[in-house]
């Protein structure tokens, strides 16, 4: 099992506070860092974001999928936001989830378990920005805040933050 | 979707009955120009006419869509009302991914529907709703009313639709794609317009499994970094193509007043630069492409006294610029975009509505026409005439503008001034550079300057031999008929070289085509051809306009005999390219 947190492979690893089994820098910058839009007003909506999310994340090809989604905001005219996880601490996502596939992430946003997953969909629900995409299979997709999209964005757009730099969340 | 057939959706307005039909040949045609064609072959009726019910309209998009940068292009294929004969028009938007995710390597649709309507199509479902309300609504409008109709997939899908000029069957009539992007030319929007279809809305609405290994995100990545971390596309995301407009005025290869001029030095107030420091707004993308070429310029208006204002925002190019700017002597760029707003809401396509429109304004100096044919006077320069004139062609507002609006040549024949009706095949696209241009518009397949390079070759080369110059024609355009058919946007070319072709498609999956390009390349070119001769083309019936003659650019004044024996070999060639072939 790949935590698509930090990319270990966690079989061995029960909780991922554990330093001496997992590579401590790979953990601390992950779980120190969020995902942020700051740039949104740059967006010429290509959607290699959220292309990439699913290409390299989640295995797919898809715009869907992805933990970013790009959306016009009123129709073309009006430019683009990005939907994603907004990083809440404490995440209701988390706190309804009935498995445990999801749970908090120290600083905000959720780690998640895909394995514990029963596709109930109350995380979907739950959110209160819609940034959980449900599929047709049941599968569900939201950000993990670890950044691989940014560097497909053409207009830099995004940017991995550390959780002390980010001032006001911008979309 | 890596599949070795075509899924494809046809849908029949008429009985409101859809279904999902796998076709073989992917290793045969690949996709998208040459999908469309063998669609054509099957659903396709060449012994009626245009309008007639039974005519397919067909999206179609390739292998290597929704899986690479700048394969973002959808191929839309039918029997042109501009010449009753069968062609391509290709755009872009969110249409091809659109299409894409909602499953489809295809859409046909056949029959008209009984009243005006919409269609909604997804991976699952189609749906079709009466919008008799929409009759004769503009193009802004109307995406206001169907994004209001149809809510989901918001932001994940793709919204065509058409003003009245479509309606009216009208051969200028284009698709407005998402607002910005069009399948502009040869009257696409007059064969949705006569199957009562007003909209159409592809929900990109489901999701594939990525191609298995490691081949493939590097292949990506490598195409990615090409397009975006070097100078390869700068022209196209920078200025923009209307870049090109003082090089093609320095070179006199700029058609200025109906082509009476190549150059004036009014282009500083229209340039590239000029656009992009005046009116420039911002950028925008077609879905799948980092390159973002798409310039939209704005202009405002006071609408009272106060300080009260409206804006528009308004998408430009080179062609545009071209066609409601320098062919109408307007130079002013608020001017154009506004010219540009209009033809857009009535959508007639602003190539051929500018060019026709320049016509008659020569044929109005000349006395051929007057005000009781154009209801407003016009005149070079007068932009705000011109507004007026667009309006008066998209909504056919008398038989003047009716016959115009079905070819500069017609209107020309019943009221006079063939010789200077600008016309290569359909209404010219602005390279005045010579030759072999005006033969490969006038007999290409498109008649698209992008059907091969010849105005580039012009700008190189000031030889008179006719050999080289169809040689040129005949090698370039396997190649360019082998990225429509992926489908890549033309403007990626240097990007997709044929190696770079075969790793995407290897990567992808489709290793049999990854091996085939040449040969495939040439087998699409040589169906599309003869689907379009089946239906009609006869090159030696294209005549070039007496104006062509006249040119002058910085080779000199135009050849008459290099231009006929150019026309008459290339006409031959394309003829003897389907001897013989089979399907």
């Amino acid at each position: 099992m790949l935590c698509l947190v930090c990319y270990v492979d966690t079989k061995n690893v029960p909780k991922l506070r554990r330093p001496r089994v997992v590579p401590k820098l790979t953990i601390l910058t992950a779980l120190m860092k969020l995902l942020t839009t700051p740039r949104m007003d740059r967006c010429i909506g290509c959607h290699s974001c959220s292309l990439a999310c699913a290409r390299l994340i989640h295995q797919r090809i898809s715009w869907s999928t992805s933990g970013i989604r790009i959306h016009s905001s009123g129709g073309l005219s009006t430019g683009f936001v990005a939907v994603r996880c907004l990083a809440c601490d404490p995440a209701p996502c988390a706190a309804t989830c009935p498995t445990g596939a999801l749970s908090q992430r120290k600083g905000g946003g959720v780690i998640v378990r895909k394995k514990h997953c029963i596709q109930c969909g109350d995380c979907v629900t739950s959110c209160p920005v819609e940034a959980i995409y449900q599929d047709g299979a049941g599968d569900v997709y939201l950000c993990i805040h670890c950044g691989r999209c940014v560097e497909f964005c053409p207009h830099n757009c995004l940017e991995l933050q550390e959780l002390d730099d980010i001032g006001e969340v911008l979309l | 979707m890596i599949n070795e057939y075509f899924r494809v959706l046809v849908v029949d307005l008429e009985s409101s009955k859809s279904k999902v039909e796998k076709i073989d040949g992917r290793n045969l045609v690949a996709g998208g120009s040459g999908l469309a064609a063998l669609l054509y072959t099957i659903y396709g009726r060449p012994e009626l006419d245009w309008d007639h019910p039974s005519q397919p309209f067909i999206l179609a998009i390739g292998p290597l869509t929704g899986y690479y940068p700048l394969m973002s292009k959808t191929v839309c294929s039918f029997i042109s009302p501009y010449h009753s004969q069968y062609t391509e028009s290709h755009g872009g938007g969110r249409s091809a991914l659109a299409l894409f995710f909602a499953g489809y390597d295809a859409l046909v649709i056949i029959g008209r529907a009984a009243e005006l309507c919409c269609l909604s199509i997804g991976s699952n479902h189609v749906q079709i709703k009466d919008t008799g309300f929409m009759k004769g609504m503009n193009t802004a409008s109307s995406g206001k009313l169907i994004r209001r109709m149809f809510k989901k997939s918001s932001g994940h899908r793709s919204i065509l639709r058409i003003g009245p000029s479509g309606e009216i069957g009208s051969a200028m009539a284009c698709i407005n794609v998402d607002s910005y992007r069009h399948f502009g030319r040869l009257g696409g929007g007059a064969v949705m317009g006569v199957k009562n279809l007003k909209g159409l809305v592809i929900n990109g609405d489901t999701s594939f499994t990525r191609p298995p290994g490691k081949a493939y995100p590097e292949v990506f990545k490598k195409v990615y970094g090409q397009v975006t971390s070097t100078d390869m596309m700068k022209k196209y995301y920078h200025l923009g193509t209307a870049v090109n407009l003082q090089g093609l005025n320095d070179i006199q290869s700029l058609p200025w007043h109906n082509l009476q001029q190549t150059s004036n030095t009014a282009v500083s107030k229209i340039s590239g630069e000029a656009f992009a420091e005046k009116t420039l707004l911002r950028n925008g993308a077609c879905s799948g492409c980092p390159v973002g070429c798409i310039h939209l310029g704005f202009f405002r208006d006071q609408f009272k006294k106060e300080a009260r204002y409206l804006y528009h925002q308004v998408p430009y190019d080179y062609e545009p610029i071209f066609a409601a700017g320098t062919m109408l002597g307007v130079t002013d760029c608020f001017d154009i975009l506004r010219i540009l707003e209009d033809f857009e809401l009535v959508s007639i396509d602003a190539m051929s509505g500018g060019v026709a429109l320049a016509w008659a304004t020569e044929a109005t100096e000349r006395g051929l026409i007057s005000e009781k044919e154009t209801l407003v006077r016009l005149s070079f320069g007068d932009a705000l005439a011109y507004q007026a004139a667009a309006q008066y062609l998209g909504r056919g507002a008398n038989e003047f503008y009716r016959l115009l609006g079905m070819g500069t040549l017609k209107a020309a024949r019943e009221f006079g001034g063939e010789d200077f009706g600008c016309v290569l095949g359909q209404e010219m696209a602005g390279y005045a550079t010579g030759e072999l241009f005006f033969t490969a518009q006038a007999l290409g397949f498109r008649h698209s300057h992008l059907d091969t390079g010849a105005y580039s070759w012009d700008q190189k080369h000031d030889t008179k031999e006719v050999d080289e110059g169809v040689d040129f024609l005949m090698t370039d355009e396997p190649g360019r008929v082998f990225l429509t058919s992926m489908v890549a946007c033309l403007f990626a070319r240097s990007a997709y070289n044929d190696e770079q072709l075969g790793a995407c498609l290897e990567a992808a999956g489709y290793g049999t085509l990854a091996g085939t390009i040449s040969d495939t390349a040439e087998y699409i070119r040589k169906l599309r051809w003869k689907v379009r001769i089946d239906s009609g083309f006869k090159p030696e019936e294209i005549l070039i306009p007496q104006r062509f003659y006249k040119v002058e650019t910085w080779k000199g004044k135009i050849d008459r005999n290099y231009l006929d024996a150019l026309k008459s070999e290339y006409g031959r060639r394309i003829l003897a390219l389907v001897d013989g072939f089979e399907p």
